[in-house]
Protein backbone atom coordinates (compact mmCIF):
# COMPACT_ATOMS: atom_id res chain seq x y z
CA UNK A 1 0.00 0.00 0.00
CA UNK A 2 1.25 3.49 -0.83
CA UNK A 3 2.53 5.66 2.01
CA UNK A 4 -0.15 7.98 3.38
CA UNK A 5 0.11 11.57 2.13
CA UNK A 6 0.09 12.60 5.77
CA UNK A 7 0.69 10.44 8.78
CA UNK A 8 0.52 11.82 12.32
CA UNK A 9 1.31 9.78 15.42
CA UNK A 10 0.98 10.90 19.02
CA UNK A 11 1.07 14.58 18.13
CA UNK A 12 1.08 16.74 21.24
CA UNK A 13 1.34 20.46 21.57
CA UNK A 14 1.54 22.35 24.84
CA UNK A 15 1.83 26.13 24.47
CA UNK A 16 4.04 28.25 26.69
CA UNK A 17 1.09 29.22 28.90
CA UNK A 18 0.46 25.54 29.67
CA UNK A 19 -2.53 25.16 27.36
CA UNK A 20 -2.55 21.70 25.80
CA UNK A 21 -3.81 22.27 22.26
CA UNK A 22 -3.19 18.70 21.02
CA UNK A 23 -3.38 15.60 23.20
CA UNK A 24 -1.43 12.97 21.28
CA UNK A 25 -3.51 12.71 18.13
CA UNK A 26 -3.13 10.05 15.43
CA UNK A 27 -4.27 10.75 11.88
CA UNK A 28 -3.71 9.30 8.41
CA UNK A 29 -4.69 10.96 5.15
CA UNK A 30 -4.34 8.68 2.14
CA UNK A 31 -2.86 9.79 -1.19
CA UNK A 32 -5.42 11.34 -3.54
CA UNK A 33 -7.95 11.93 -0.75
CA UNK A 34 -10.05 15.05 -0.29
CA UNK A 35 -10.05 15.16 3.49
CA UNK A 36 -11.91 17.44 5.89
CA UNK A 37 -10.51 18.32 9.30
CA UNK A 38 -13.41 19.76 11.24
CA UNK A 39 -13.82 21.12 14.71
CA UNK A 40 -15.06 24.12 16.65
CA UNK A 41 -12.86 27.20 17.07
CA UNK A 42 -9.89 26.43 19.29
CA UNK A 43 -10.29 22.66 18.88
CA UNK A 44 -6.75 22.18 17.51
CA UNK A 45 -7.24 22.20 13.72
CA UNK A 46 -4.91 25.08 12.94
CA UNK A 47 -2.35 23.89 15.49
CA UNK A 48 -2.29 20.47 13.79
CA UNK A 49 -1.85 22.02 10.35
CA UNK A 50 0.67 24.53 11.76
CA UNK A 51 2.86 21.66 12.96
CA UNK A 52 2.60 19.95 9.56
CA UNK A 53 3.68 23.20 7.84
CA UNK A 54 6.46 23.92 10.37
CA UNK A 55 4.81 27.10 11.60
CA UNK A 56 4.17 25.59 15.03
CA UNK A 57 6.73 23.58 17.01
CA UNK A 58 5.36 20.31 18.27
CA UNK A 59 5.90 19.19 21.85
CA UNK A 60 5.92 15.48 20.98
CA UNK A 61 4.89 13.05 18.28
CA UNK A 62 5.77 12.20 14.73
CA UNK A 63 4.68 13.70 11.42
CA UNK A 64 5.43 12.14 8.04
CA UNK A 65 4.56 13.57 4.64
CA UNK A 66 4.53 10.91 1.89
CA UNK A 67 6.65 8.77 4.19
CA UNK A 68 9.22 11.49 4.86
CA UNK A 69 9.70 12.09 8.57
CA UNK A 70 9.71 15.87 9.04
CA UNK A 71 12.18 15.55 11.93
CA UNK A 72 14.68 13.89 9.58
CA UNK A 73 14.24 15.86 6.35
CA UNK A 74 11.73 18.68 6.64
CA UNK A 75 13.11 20.38 3.49
CA UNK A 76 12.35 17.31 1.35
CA UNK A 77 8.90 16.96 2.94
CA UNK A 78 8.15 20.64 2.28
CA UNK A 79 8.54 20.13 -1.48
CA UNK A 80 5.44 17.91 -1.32
CA UNK A 81 3.43 20.48 0.60
CA UNK A 82 1.41 23.55 -0.44
CA UNK A 83 -0.26 25.71 2.18
CA UNK A 84 -3.19 28.11 1.96
CA UNK A 85 -3.53 29.61 5.44
CA UNK A 86 -6.58 31.07 7.11
CA UNK A 87 -5.21 34.63 7.29
CA UNK A 88 -3.78 36.62 4.39
CA UNK A 89 -0.04 36.19 4.74
CA UNK A 90 1.54 37.96 1.80
CA UNK A 91 3.06 41.41 1.53
CA UNK A 92 0.06 43.53 0.58
CA UNK A 93 2.26 46.08 -1.16
CA UNK A 94 3.83 43.65 -3.60
CA UNK A 95 2.58 42.97 -7.10
CA UNK A 96 0.43 39.87 -7.58
CA UNK A 97 2.87 38.35 -10.07
CA UNK A 98 5.87 39.09 -7.85
CA UNK A 99 4.22 37.24 -4.94
CA UNK A 100 3.75 34.00 -6.86
CA UNK A 101 7.14 34.23 -8.58
CA UNK A 102 8.92 34.81 -5.28
CA UNK A 103 7.27 31.71 -3.84
CA UNK A 104 8.51 29.68 -6.80
CA UNK A 105 11.99 31.09 -6.22
CA UNK A 106 11.94 29.95 -2.59
CA UNK A 107 11.44 26.42 -3.91
CA UNK A 108 14.40 26.85 -6.27
CA UNK A 109 12.34 27.13 -9.48
CA UNK A 110 13.99 29.06 -12.29
CA UNK A 111 12.09 32.00 -13.79
CA UNK A 112 11.86 30.01 -17.05
CA UNK A 113 9.82 27.36 -15.20
CA UNK A 114 8.02 29.76 -12.89
CA UNK A 115 6.64 32.30 -15.36
CA UNK A 116 4.52 29.90 -17.49
CA UNK A 117 3.30 28.19 -14.31
CA UNK A 118 2.35 31.57 -12.79
CA UNK A 119 0.53 32.55 -15.99
CA UNK A 120 -1.41 29.29 -16.04
CA UNK A 121 -2.43 29.44 -12.37
CA UNK A 122 -3.29 33.14 -12.34
CA UNK A 123 -5.34 32.68 -15.52
CA UNK A 124 -7.16 29.63 -14.10
CA UNK A 125 -7.96 31.56 -10.95
CA UNK A 126 -9.02 34.73 -12.77
CA UNK A 127 -6.11 36.86 -11.60
CA UNK A 128 -3.91 37.22 -14.68
CA UNK A 129 -5.39 40.65 -15.55
CA UNK A 130 -4.47 41.81 -12.04
CA UNK A 131 -0.90 40.53 -12.17
CA UNK A 132 0.79 43.93 -12.22
CA UNK A 133 -1.42 45.45 -9.54
CA UNK A 134 -0.60 45.66 -5.85
CA UNK A 135 -2.06 42.76 -3.84
CA UNK A 136 -3.78 45.16 -1.43
CA UNK A 137 -6.03 46.33 -4.27
CA UNK A 138 -7.54 42.85 -4.67
CA UNK A 139 -10.92 41.94 -3.21
CA UNK A 140 -11.08 39.42 -0.34
CA UNK A 141 -12.00 36.58 -2.71
CA UNK A 142 -9.17 37.46 -5.08
CA UNK A 143 -6.70 37.49 -2.18
CA UNK A 144 -7.81 33.97 -1.24
CA UNK A 145 -7.35 32.84 -4.84
CA UNK A 146 -3.93 34.48 -4.91
CA UNK A 147 -2.92 32.35 -1.92
CA UNK A 148 -4.16 29.23 -3.73
CA UNK A 149 -2.13 30.14 -6.84
CA UNK A 150 0.93 30.80 -4.68
CA UNK A 151 0.58 27.46 -2.87
CA UNK A 152 0.34 25.55 -6.16
CA UNK A 153 3.36 27.14 -7.86
CA UNK A 154 5.76 24.29 -7.03
CA UNK A 155 3.19 21.58 -7.90
CA UNK A 156 2.71 20.17 -4.38
CA UNK A 157 1.28 16.67 -3.97
CA UNK A 158 -0.42 17.62 -0.71
CA UNK A 159 -2.39 20.85 -0.47
CA UNK A 160 -3.56 22.20 2.88
CA UNK A 161 -6.48 24.59 2.71
CA UNK A 162 -7.25 26.25 6.03
CA UNK A 163 -10.69 27.81 5.59
CA UNK A 164 -10.07 28.78 1.96
CA UNK A 165 -13.53 30.17 1.29
CA UNK A 166 -14.04 32.19 4.48
CA UNK A 167 -15.72 35.48 3.60
CA UNK A 168 -16.12 34.55 -0.06
CA UNK A 169 -19.50 35.06 -1.76
CA UNK A 170 -21.55 32.00 -2.78
CA UNK A 171 -20.88 32.23 -6.52
CA UNK A 172 -17.15 32.52 -6.06
CA UNK A 173 -17.17 29.82 -3.39
CA UNK A 174 -18.76 27.39 -5.82
CA UNK A 175 -16.25 28.24 -8.55
CA UNK A 176 -13.44 27.66 -6.03
CA UNK A 177 -15.00 24.28 -5.16
CA UNK A 178 -14.93 23.36 -8.83
CA UNK A 179 -11.28 24.33 -9.03
CA UNK A 180 -10.38 22.33 -5.92
CA UNK A 181 -12.28 19.29 -7.24
CA UNK A 182 -10.38 19.60 -10.51
CA UNK A 183 -6.92 19.65 -8.95
CA UNK A 184 -7.91 16.75 -6.69
CA UNK A 185 -9.41 14.58 -9.44
CA UNK A 186 -7.41 15.56 -12.53
CA UNK A 187 -4.00 16.18 -10.98
CA UNK A 188 -4.31 13.72 -8.09
CA UNK A 189 -3.40 16.34 -5.52
CA UNK A 190 -4.29 15.23 -2.00
CA UNK A 191 -6.25 17.99 -0.28
CA UNK A 192 -6.81 18.58 3.42
CA UNK A 193 -9.50 21.13 4.10
CA UNK A 194 -10.62 22.86 7.25
CA UNK A 195 -13.82 24.82 7.02
CA UNK A 196 -16.71 26.13 9.03
CA UNK A 197 -19.03 25.68 6.04
CA UNK A 198 -20.00 22.08 6.59
CA UNK A 199 -21.88 22.08 3.30
CA UNK A 200 -18.45 22.61 1.75
CA UNK A 201 -16.98 19.58 3.51
CA UNK A 202 -20.02 17.44 2.65
CA UNK A 203 -19.88 18.47 -0.97
CA UNK A 204 -16.12 18.12 -1.51
CA UNK A 205 -14.62 15.64 0.92
CA UNK A 206 -14.57 11.86 0.95
CA UNK A 207 -13.13 11.44 4.44
CA UNK A 208 -13.38 13.47 7.58
CA UNK A 209 -11.83 13.79 11.01
CA UNK A 210 -13.53 15.72 13.77
CA UNK A 211 -11.24 17.24 16.35
CA UNK A 212 -12.42 18.62 19.64
CA UNK A 213 -10.48 19.73 22.72
CA UNK A 214 -7.23 18.58 21.11
CA UNK A 215 -8.48 15.02 20.48
CA UNK A 216 -9.69 13.35 17.30
CA UNK A 217 -13.22 12.36 18.26
CA UNK A 218 -14.10 10.76 14.92
CA UNK A 219 -12.18 9.75 11.80
CA UNK A 220 -14.22 8.11 9.06
CA UNK A 221 -15.69 8.63 5.60
CA UNK A 222 -18.27 11.38 5.09
CA UNK A 223 -20.72 8.76 3.80
CA UNK A 224 -20.40 6.58 6.91
CA UNK A 225 -20.70 9.56 9.18
CA UNK A 226 -23.88 10.73 7.49
CA UNK A 227 -25.30 7.21 7.64
CA UNK A 228 -25.05 7.44 11.42
CA UNK A 229 -27.23 10.52 11.47
CA UNK A 230 -30.24 9.53 13.63
CA UNK A 231 -32.42 12.50 12.92
CA UNK A 232 -32.84 15.12 10.26
CA UNK A 233 -34.82 18.32 10.53
CA UNK A 234 -36.71 19.61 7.52
CA UNK A 235 -38.47 22.90 6.88
CA UNK A 236 -41.80 22.55 5.05
CA UNK A 237 -43.31 25.53 3.22
CA UNK A 238 -47.11 25.43 2.91
CA UNK A 239 -49.38 26.95 0.26
CA UNK A 240 -51.82 28.32 2.89
CA UNK A 241 -51.33 29.34 6.54
CA UNK A 242 -52.43 26.78 9.13
CA UNK A 243 -54.15 27.74 12.36
CA UNK A 244 -52.58 24.94 14.41
CA UNK A 245 -49.78 22.41 14.05
CA UNK A 246 -51.09 19.34 12.22
CA UNK A 247 -50.84 16.08 14.14
CA UNK A 248 -49.11 13.19 12.35
CA UNK A 249 -48.65 9.95 14.28
CA UNK A 250 -44.95 9.25 15.05
CA UNK A 251 -43.62 12.58 13.73
CA UNK A 252 -42.66 15.73 15.59
CA UNK A 253 -43.87 18.95 13.94
CA UNK A 254 -43.48 22.57 15.05
CA UNK A 255 -44.80 25.77 13.58
CA UNK A 256 -42.09 28.27 12.61
CA UNK A 257 -44.30 30.71 10.71
CA UNK A 258 -47.99 30.53 9.68
CA UNK A 259 -46.91 28.96 6.37
CA UNK A 260 -43.83 27.08 7.60
CA UNK A 261 -43.41 23.96 9.70
CA UNK A 262 -40.36 22.15 11.01
CA UNK A 263 -40.36 18.36 10.82
CA UNK A 264 -38.10 16.01 12.78
CA UNK A 265 -37.57 12.71 10.96
CA UNK A 266 -35.90 9.76 12.70
CA UNK A 267 -33.92 7.13 10.84
CA UNK A 268 -36.30 4.58 9.31
CA UNK A 269 -39.25 6.93 9.06
CA UNK A 270 -40.68 7.62 5.59
CA UNK A 271 -41.35 11.08 4.25
CA UNK A 272 -44.17 9.69 2.13
CA UNK A 273 -46.18 9.14 5.32
CA UNK A 274 -45.85 12.83 6.14
CA UNK A 275 -46.97 13.99 2.70
CA UNK A 276 -49.86 11.55 2.73
CA UNK A 277 -51.05 12.71 6.17
CA UNK A 278 -50.75 16.38 5.25
CA UNK A 279 -52.63 15.79 2.04
CA UNK A 280 -55.42 14.01 3.96
CA UNK A 281 -55.68 17.05 6.24
CA UNK A 282 -56.02 19.30 3.16
CA UNK A 283 -52.61 20.90 3.63
CA UNK A 284 -50.69 21.57 0.43
CA UNK A 285 -46.87 21.48 0.55
CA UNK A 286 -45.04 23.93 -1.73
CA UNK A 287 -41.45 23.03 -0.94
CA UNK A 288 -39.21 21.27 1.57
CA UNK A 289 -35.54 21.58 2.54
CA UNK A 290 -33.09 20.55 5.26
CA UNK A 291 -33.08 23.02 8.11
CA UNK A 292 -29.33 22.63 8.41
CA UNK A 293 -26.74 20.84 6.37
CA UNK A 294 -26.74 17.14 7.29
CA UNK A 295 -23.08 17.07 8.23
CA UNK A 296 -23.68 20.14 10.36
CA UNK A 297 -26.33 18.28 12.38
CA UNK A 298 -23.91 15.40 12.87
CA UNK A 299 -21.07 17.73 13.78
CA UNK A 300 -23.13 19.62 16.34
CA UNK A 301 -24.32 16.41 17.95
CA UNK A 302 -20.73 15.12 18.20
CA UNK A 303 -19.12 18.19 19.71
CA UNK A 304 -22.09 19.36 21.77
CA UNK A 305 -21.29 17.35 24.90
CA UNK A 306 -17.64 18.18 25.20
CA UNK A 307 -17.90 21.52 23.39
CA UNK A 308 -19.03 23.51 26.39
CA UNK A 309 -16.23 22.00 28.44
CA UNK A 310 -13.75 23.20 25.89
CA UNK A 311 -15.20 26.69 25.92
CA UNK A 312 -15.10 26.80 29.74
CA UNK A 313 -11.47 25.67 29.68
CA UNK A 314 -10.51 28.39 27.21
CA UNK A 315 -12.27 31.03 29.33
CA UNK A 316 -10.37 29.80 32.41
CA UNK A 317 -7.05 30.00 30.54
CA UNK A 318 -7.86 33.54 29.44
CA UNK A 319 -8.69 34.55 33.00
CA UNK A 320 -5.43 33.04 34.24
CA UNK A 321 -3.50 35.17 31.74
CA UNK A 322 -5.36 38.33 32.82
CA UNK B 1 17.75 21.73 -1.97
CA UNK B 2 20.69 21.37 -4.29
CA UNK B 3 23.24 24.17 -4.75
CA UNK B 4 21.48 25.71 -7.77
CA UNK B 5 18.10 25.72 -6.05
CA UNK B 6 19.67 27.25 -2.95
CA UNK B 7 21.24 30.02 -5.03
CA UNK B 8 17.92 30.70 -6.79
CA UNK B 9 16.17 30.93 -3.41
CA UNK B 10 18.84 33.28 -2.06
CA UNK B 11 18.74 35.48 -5.16
CA UNK B 12 14.92 35.59 -5.02
CA UNK B 13 15.02 36.87 -1.46
CA UNK B 14 17.79 39.41 -2.12
CA UNK B 15 16.00 40.71 -5.22
CA UNK B 16 12.76 40.98 -3.28
CA UNK B 17 14.53 43.02 -0.60
CA UNK B 18 16.14 45.32 -3.19
CA UNK B 19 12.76 45.80 -4.90
CA UNK B 20 11.23 46.68 -1.54
CA UNK B 21 13.57 49.51 -0.63
CA UNK B 22 13.75 50.88 -4.18
CA UNK B 23 9.92 50.85 -4.41
CA UNK B 24 9.78 53.14 -1.39
CA UNK B 25 12.84 55.23 -2.33
CA UNK B 26 11.40 58.50 -0.97
CA UNK B 27 11.52 56.84 2.48
CA UNK B 28 14.74 54.89 2.09
CA UNK B 29 17.17 56.52 -0.35
CA UNK B 30 16.22 60.19 -0.47
CA UNK B 31 16.17 61.21 3.24
CA UNK B 32 19.76 60.13 4.05
CA UNK B 33 21.03 61.98 0.98
CA UNK B 34 19.34 65.20 2.09
CA UNK B 35 20.36 64.81 5.74
CA UNK B 36 23.99 64.21 4.83
CA UNK B 37 23.99 67.15 2.40
CA UNK B 38 22.85 69.28 5.38
CA UNK B 39 25.69 67.91 7.52
CA UNK B 40 28.19 68.74 4.77
CA UNK B 41 26.82 72.29 4.40
CA UNK B 42 26.49 73.10 8.11
CA UNK B 43 29.30 71.16 9.78
CA UNK B 44 31.66 70.94 6.85
CA UNK B 45 31.33 74.35 5.22
CA UNK B 46 29.82 76.80 7.70
CA UNK B 47 31.10 75.61 11.08
CA UNK B 48 34.00 73.52 9.77
CA UNK B 49 35.82 76.53 8.35
CA UNK B 50 35.96 78.00 11.89
CA UNK B 51 37.07 74.74 13.52
CA UNK B 52 40.20 74.49 11.43
CA UNK B 53 42.22 71.32 10.79
CA UNK B 54 41.56 67.95 12.45
CA UNK B 55 44.43 65.42 12.52
CA UNK B 56 46.08 67.49 9.78
CA UNK B 57 43.08 67.54 7.43
CA UNK B 58 40.36 70.10 6.73
CA UNK B 59 37.30 69.49 8.92
CA UNK B 60 35.22 68.69 5.82
CA UNK B 61 37.68 66.00 4.71
CA UNK B 62 37.78 64.62 8.24
CA UNK B 63 34.03 64.19 8.65
CA UNK B 64 33.21 62.82 5.17
CA UNK B 65 34.32 59.20 5.88
CA UNK B 66 32.51 59.24 9.25
CA UNK B 67 29.29 60.51 7.74
CA UNK B 68 29.41 57.93 4.94
CA UNK B 69 29.94 55.23 7.55
CA UNK B 70 27.10 56.60 9.69
CA UNK B 71 24.74 56.35 6.70
CA UNK B 72 25.85 52.80 5.95
CA UNK B 73 25.38 51.69 9.58
CA UNK B 74 21.93 53.21 10.11
CA UNK B 75 20.56 52.14 6.72
CA UNK B 76 21.87 48.57 6.89
CA UNK B 77 20.42 48.16 10.35
CA UNK B 78 17.06 49.79 9.77
CA UNK B 79 16.49 48.06 6.43
CA UNK B 80 16.70 44.58 7.90
CA UNK B 81 14.96 45.51 11.14
CA UNK B 82 11.96 47.08 9.41
CA UNK B 83 11.76 44.62 6.53
CA UNK B 84 11.98 41.48 8.64
CA UNK B 85 9.62 42.87 11.26
CA UNK B 86 7.12 43.84 8.53
CA UNK B 87 7.34 40.26 7.25
CA UNK B 88 6.60 39.06 10.77
CA UNK B 89 3.81 41.59 11.24
CA UNK B 90 2.11 40.78 7.91
CA UNK B 91 2.90 37.09 8.45
CA UNK B 92 4.51 36.94 5.01
CA UNK B 93 7.51 35.38 6.79
CA UNK B 94 5.38 32.21 6.64
CA UNK B 95 5.97 32.14 2.86
CA UNK B 96 9.63 31.47 3.63
CA UNK B 97 9.03 29.24 6.64
CA UNK B 98 6.82 26.76 4.77
CA UNK B 99 9.32 26.58 1.90
CA UNK B 100 12.32 24.23 1.88
CA UNK B 101 14.70 27.21 2.05
CA UNK B 102 17.29 26.60 4.79
CA UNK B 103 17.34 29.10 7.65
CA UNK B 104 20.84 30.27 6.78
CA UNK B 105 19.55 31.30 3.33
CA UNK B 106 16.73 33.34 4.90
CA UNK B 107 19.27 35.02 7.19
CA UNK B 108 21.78 35.61 4.38
CA UNK B 109 19.03 36.96 2.10
CA UNK B 110 17.99 39.61 4.62
CA UNK B 111 21.62 40.48 5.41
CA UNK B 112 22.46 40.93 1.72
CA UNK B 113 19.32 43.01 1.26
CA UNK B 114 20.35 45.23 4.16
CA UNK B 115 23.85 45.52 2.76
CA UNK B 116 22.46 46.48 -0.65
CA UNK B 117 20.60 49.40 0.90
CA UNK B 118 23.38 50.37 3.33
CA UNK B 119 26.05 50.35 0.64
CA UNK B 120 23.70 51.97 -1.88
CA UNK B 121 23.02 54.86 0.48
CA UNK B 122 26.75 55.02 1.28
CA UNK B 123 27.46 55.41 -2.42
CA UNK B 124 24.84 58.15 -2.78
CA UNK B 125 26.28 60.03 0.21
CA UNK B 126 29.78 59.66 -1.27
CA UNK B 127 28.55 61.18 -4.53
CA UNK B 128 26.87 64.03 -2.59
CA UNK B 129 30.13 64.66 -0.71
CA UNK B 130 31.91 65.22 -4.03
CA UNK B 131 29.94 68.46 -4.38
CA UNK B 132 31.71 69.72 -1.25
CA UNK B 133 35.21 68.27 -1.35
CA UNK B 134 37.66 66.24 -3.43
CA UNK B 135 37.86 62.72 -2.06
CA UNK B 136 41.06 60.74 -2.18
CA UNK B 137 41.52 57.14 -1.07
CA UNK B 138 44.83 56.11 0.45
CA UNK B 139 43.84 52.44 0.79
CA UNK B 140 40.91 51.66 -1.56
CA UNK B 141 40.73 47.90 -0.87
CA UNK B 142 40.74 48.38 2.88
CA UNK B 143 38.07 51.08 2.54
CA UNK B 144 35.78 48.77 0.57
CA UNK B 145 36.46 45.82 2.88
CA UNK B 146 35.66 47.69 6.06
CA UNK B 147 32.49 49.29 4.74
CA UNK B 148 31.22 45.92 3.44
CA UNK B 149 31.97 44.19 6.75
CA UNK B 150 30.40 46.98 8.79
CA UNK B 151 27.28 46.88 6.64
CA UNK B 152 27.05 43.10 7.11
CA UNK B 153 27.52 43.43 10.87
CA UNK B 154 24.75 45.97 11.32
CA UNK B 155 22.44 44.08 8.99
CA UNK B 156 22.77 41.08 11.30
CA UNK B 157 22.13 43.39 14.26
CA UNK B 158 18.92 44.62 12.60
CA UNK B 159 17.84 41.02 12.01
CA UNK B 160 18.25 40.07 15.68
CA UNK B 161 16.38 43.21 16.71
CA UNK B 162 13.48 42.31 14.39
CA UNK B 163 13.38 38.70 15.62
CA UNK B 164 13.06 39.90 19.22
CA UNK B 165 10.64 42.75 18.44
CA UNK B 166 6.96 42.38 19.26
CA UNK B 167 5.82 45.79 18.07
CA UNK B 168 7.06 48.53 15.74
CA UNK B 169 8.34 50.57 18.74
CA UNK B 170 10.77 47.76 19.49
CA UNK B 171 12.62 48.23 16.21
CA UNK B 172 13.15 51.96 16.78
CA UNK B 173 14.48 51.70 20.35
CA UNK B 174 17.91 50.35 19.45
CA UNK B 175 18.60 52.80 16.56
CA UNK B 176 17.39 55.77 18.61
CA UNK B 177 18.86 55.04 22.01
CA UNK B 178 21.92 52.94 21.20
CA UNK B 179 23.07 53.24 17.58
CA UNK B 180 22.74 57.00 17.19
CA UNK B 181 24.57 57.92 20.44
CA UNK B 182 27.32 55.37 19.74
CA UNK B 183 27.74 56.71 16.20
CA UNK B 184 27.86 60.35 17.29
CA UNK B 185 30.36 59.42 20.01
CA UNK B 186 32.27 57.13 17.64
CA UNK B 187 34.61 59.77 16.30
CA UNK B 188 32.49 60.82 13.33
CA UNK B 189 32.80 64.53 14.14
CA UNK B 190 36.03 64.61 16.17
CA UNK B 191 39.27 62.81 16.83
CA UNK B 192 39.36 61.02 20.17
CA UNK B 193 42.87 62.42 20.64
CA UNK B 194 41.07 65.66 21.54
CA UNK B 195 39.48 63.97 24.58
CA UNK B 196 40.98 63.66 28.09
CA UNK B 197 42.62 60.29 28.78
CA UNK B 198 39.66 58.96 30.75
CA UNK B 199 37.15 59.65 27.95
CA UNK B 200 39.56 58.26 25.39
CA UNK B 201 39.50 55.02 27.39
CA UNK B 202 35.72 55.07 27.54
CA UNK B 203 35.53 55.73 23.77
CA UNK B 204 37.65 52.65 23.13
CA UNK B 205 34.71 50.56 24.42
CA UNK B 206 32.57 51.86 21.56
CA UNK B 207 32.70 49.36 18.64
CA UNK B 208 31.57 51.96 16.11
CA UNK B 209 34.73 54.00 16.84
CA UNK B 210 36.81 51.19 15.31
CA UNK B 211 34.76 51.02 12.14
CA UNK B 212 34.73 54.76 11.60
CA UNK B 213 38.47 54.97 12.23
CA UNK B 214 39.43 52.14 9.92
CA UNK B 215 37.17 53.57 7.22
CA UNK B 216 38.74 57.01 7.68
CA UNK B 217 42.15 55.37 7.56
CA UNK B 218 41.21 53.97 4.15
CA UNK B 219 40.47 57.49 2.88
CA UNK B 220 43.00 59.65 4.73
CA UNK B 221 45.64 57.22 5.95
CA UNK B 222 45.22 58.30 9.61
CA UNK B 223 43.56 56.43 12.47
CA UNK B 224 43.22 56.81 16.24
CA UNK B 225 43.43 53.05 16.74
CA UNK B 226 45.38 50.05 15.32
CA UNK B 227 43.78 49.05 11.98
CA UNK B 228 44.50 45.31 12.15
CA UNK B 229 43.02 45.01 15.63
CA UNK B 230 39.87 46.84 14.51
CA UNK B 231 39.40 44.57 11.48
CA UNK B 232 39.78 41.47 13.65
CA UNK B 233 37.17 42.85 16.07
CA UNK B 234 34.67 43.46 13.23
CA UNK B 235 35.21 39.92 11.92
CA UNK B 236 34.69 38.46 15.36
CA UNK B 237 31.49 40.45 15.92
CA UNK B 238 30.12 39.27 12.56
CA UNK B 239 30.77 35.62 13.33
CA UNK B 240 29.31 35.80 16.84
CA UNK B 241 26.19 37.72 15.80
CA UNK B 242 25.62 35.50 12.74
CA UNK B 243 25.70 32.40 14.93
CA UNK B 244 23.38 34.03 17.46
CA UNK B 245 20.90 35.10 14.73
CA UNK B 246 20.96 31.68 13.05
CA UNK B 247 20.46 29.86 16.35
CA UNK B 248 17.48 32.07 17.16
CA UNK B 249 16.05 31.47 13.71
CA UNK B 250 16.53 27.69 13.99
CA UNK B 251 14.71 27.75 17.33
CA UNK B 252 11.93 29.80 15.78
CA UNK B 253 12.43 32.64 18.27
CA UNK B 254 9.72 35.22 17.69
CA UNK B 255 8.34 33.50 14.59
CA UNK B 256 7.17 30.01 15.61
CA UNK B 257 4.72 29.31 18.40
Amino acid sequence: MAEPALSIRGLTKVYGNGFQALKGIDLDVQQGDFFALLGPNGAGKSTTLGVVCSLVQKTAGQVSIFGIDVDKDFAKAKYQLGVVPQEFNFNQFEKVLDIVLAQAGYYGMTSREALPRAKQLLTDLGLWEKRNGSARMLSGGMKRRLMIARALMHRPKLLILDEPTAGVDIELRRSMWEYMRRINQDEGTTIILTTHYLEEAESLCRNVAIINNGDIVRNTSVRELLAELDTETFLIDLAEPVAEVPHIEGFELHQIEPTQLSLLVHRGQRLNDVFKALSEQGIEVVSMRNRANRLEEMFVSMVEGSGQGAIDQRVEKKEERV
Amino acid sequence: MNATQTLIALWTLVLKEIKRFTRIWPQTLLPPSITMAMYFIIFGNLIGSRIGDMDGFSYMDFIVPGLIMMSVITNSYSNVASSFFSNKFQRSIEEMMVSPMPNWVILAGFILGGMARGLGVGLIVTVVSLFFTRLTMEHPLLTVLVVVLTSALFSIGGFINALLANKFDDISIVPTFILTPLTYLGGVFYSISMLPDFWQGVSMLNPILYMVNVFRYGFLGVSDIPVGWALAAIFAFIIVLFVVALTMLERGKGIRS
